[in-house]
């Protein structure tokens, strides 16, 4: 028969666990907050610079096979890939969903024959690749607030490995946020840069633009613009990792607050029942006892 | 006077926008000035000192890299670092100054060109900073 007094001791400790969850929760979607509106400001940035390289290849202003950063290389020997993780735990699957992805792609790239080294943002990443040989560069606790300058780094020692020949192409995995309640891994090609033709977008480009005046010309300016470029798809996978964080950890603490809810439920019965036995054992040997006074 | 929309955006924020009568940025290929009705245009920028006039009234920001496009009245930097003359802090421009200046001391010795070509644009924008600062303290008639 469980002690009474382990078991009191034991819904307190739940209950403080409980207090801690909801804690967290509440600091979660705070930060989530946060970050959602840096994703907000972040949007016209992003778009705009799209709509830019868009014209500038759907016009046929450039080629775009002089750039070396969007040359597709005929062979495909070293793959990089740069993994988006949080630096903190306590936020359910979400870091363990983007390590399998990445995982289940260093199979599929191996399996190809493809050498594959790894840059890593964020500390979770890097803490679970450290057993393994394949860390070429790692950035940690960065993603508690995303910087510019930071993404920028990522990106420029991303570019350099590219352009120097030490890989054919460089992919990024990070936390995709779709909504509060789902975020999934997405893994996407960084270098070579292919822009892709999206008819929509282009056809309104066109109608407004009409032909463009280049300063410097529009070579020159592609091999300005690019390498912004690529800070900016590193920057936006690094801000969204870090919304889709705290949206995990929100989900992930409210879980386990109602979990405690749960736990402290059984347990109260769990001592309630001990309790009741408890007195009516007592109360058994009372009326025993009397009735072998009563007897003697 | 028409005026243009001046939007400056960088990954942080919008930094301004505004109707102005006049804008002069630091293009790549030297400074250049935008009026209203200007022809659709893509511009890269180097860092520097980008000015806008509005009336009888001019304002200062240091921007880094970046390139601005012109179309519809309407012209719009993008940025990856831009801050009002009013913003920006003196003494953090000061320490950056100095550090870049050591950096470029060091990897003169080494002979390293890529930490050279950093400190050296690390160095560009804590001096533009410092030179757009100026105009806070001492406002230049126009």
């Amino acid at each position: 028969m469980p002690n009474l007094r382990d078991i009191k001791r034991k819904i307190e400790a739940v209950k403080k666990i409980g207090q801690i969850t909801k804690a967290m929760n509440m600091v979660a979607a705070a930060k989530l907050r946060g970050a959602q509106d840096r994703v907000e400001k972040f949007r016209p940035y992003a778009t705009k610079f799209k709509e830019v390289i868009h014209e500038l290849v759907g016009s046929g202003a450039v080629n775009t096979s002089q750039f070396e950063l969007m040359r597709e290389r005929p062979e495909v020997k070293k793959v990089e890939i740069i993994l988006i993780t949080a630096d903190r735990g306590l936020c359910g699957a979400f870091n363990a969903n983007l390590i399998n992805t990445c995982e289940r792609f260093i199979r599929e790239q191996r399996a190809k024959g493809r050498d594959v080294s790894l840059i890593c943002v964020g500390k979770k990443g890097a803490q679970y690749y450290r057993k393994f040989d394949i860390v070429r560069e790692s950035y940690e606790e960065i993603m508690s607030r995303v910087e510019m300058f930071n993404a920028r780094a990522v990106a420029r020692e991303a570019m350099r490995a590219f352009i120097d020949g030490e890989v054919d192409e460089t992919y990024l995995i990070y936390g995709y946020f779709v909504n509060v309640v789902r975020q999934v891994p997405k893994t996407e090609k960084l270098l070579p840069i292919s822009v892709e033709k999206e008819e929509g977008v282009e056809e309104t480009e066109k109608k407004i633009s009409g032909s463009y005046i280049y300063e410097p010309e529009p070579e020159e300016l592609f091999e300005q613009i690019l390498p912004l470029y690529v800070n900016t798809r590193v920057f936006a996978g690094m801000l969204e990792t870090a919304v889709s964080e705290q949206a995990a950890r929100m989900t992930a603490m409210d879980n386990a607050n109602r979990a405690c809810g749960d736990m402290v439920q059984s347990l109260t019965l769990l001592f309630n029942k001990t309790r009741q036995a408890s007195i009516t054992k007592e109360l058994m040997d009372i009326v025993g006892g009397a009735e072998a006074l009563r007897k003697g | 006077m028409a005026r243009i929309l001046l939007e400056i955006v960088t990954p942080d924020r919008l930094v301004v926008s505004e109707e102005v009568d006049l804008v002069t940025a630091p293009g790549v290929a030297g400074e250049f000035g935008v009026l209203a009705n200007h022809a659709p245009m893509v511009a890269a920028i180097k860092i520097g000192e980008l000015r806008y006039r509005v009336g009888d009234r001019v304002e200062y920001l240091a921007v880094s890299g970046g390139f601005c496009e012109v179309s519809n009245n309407k012209i719009t930097f993008l940025c990856e670092a831009a801050e009002r003359a009013e913003e920006i802090d003196v003494e953090r421009a000061l320490r950056a100054k100095e550090r870049a200046e050591r950096r470029i001391q060091e990897a003169l010795a080494k002979a390293e060109k890529i930490d050279l070509a950093r400190a050296q644009a690390a160095l560009q924008r804590a001096l533009v900073r410092l030179r757009v600062a100026e105009h806070v303290r001492r406002p230049a008639a126009r």
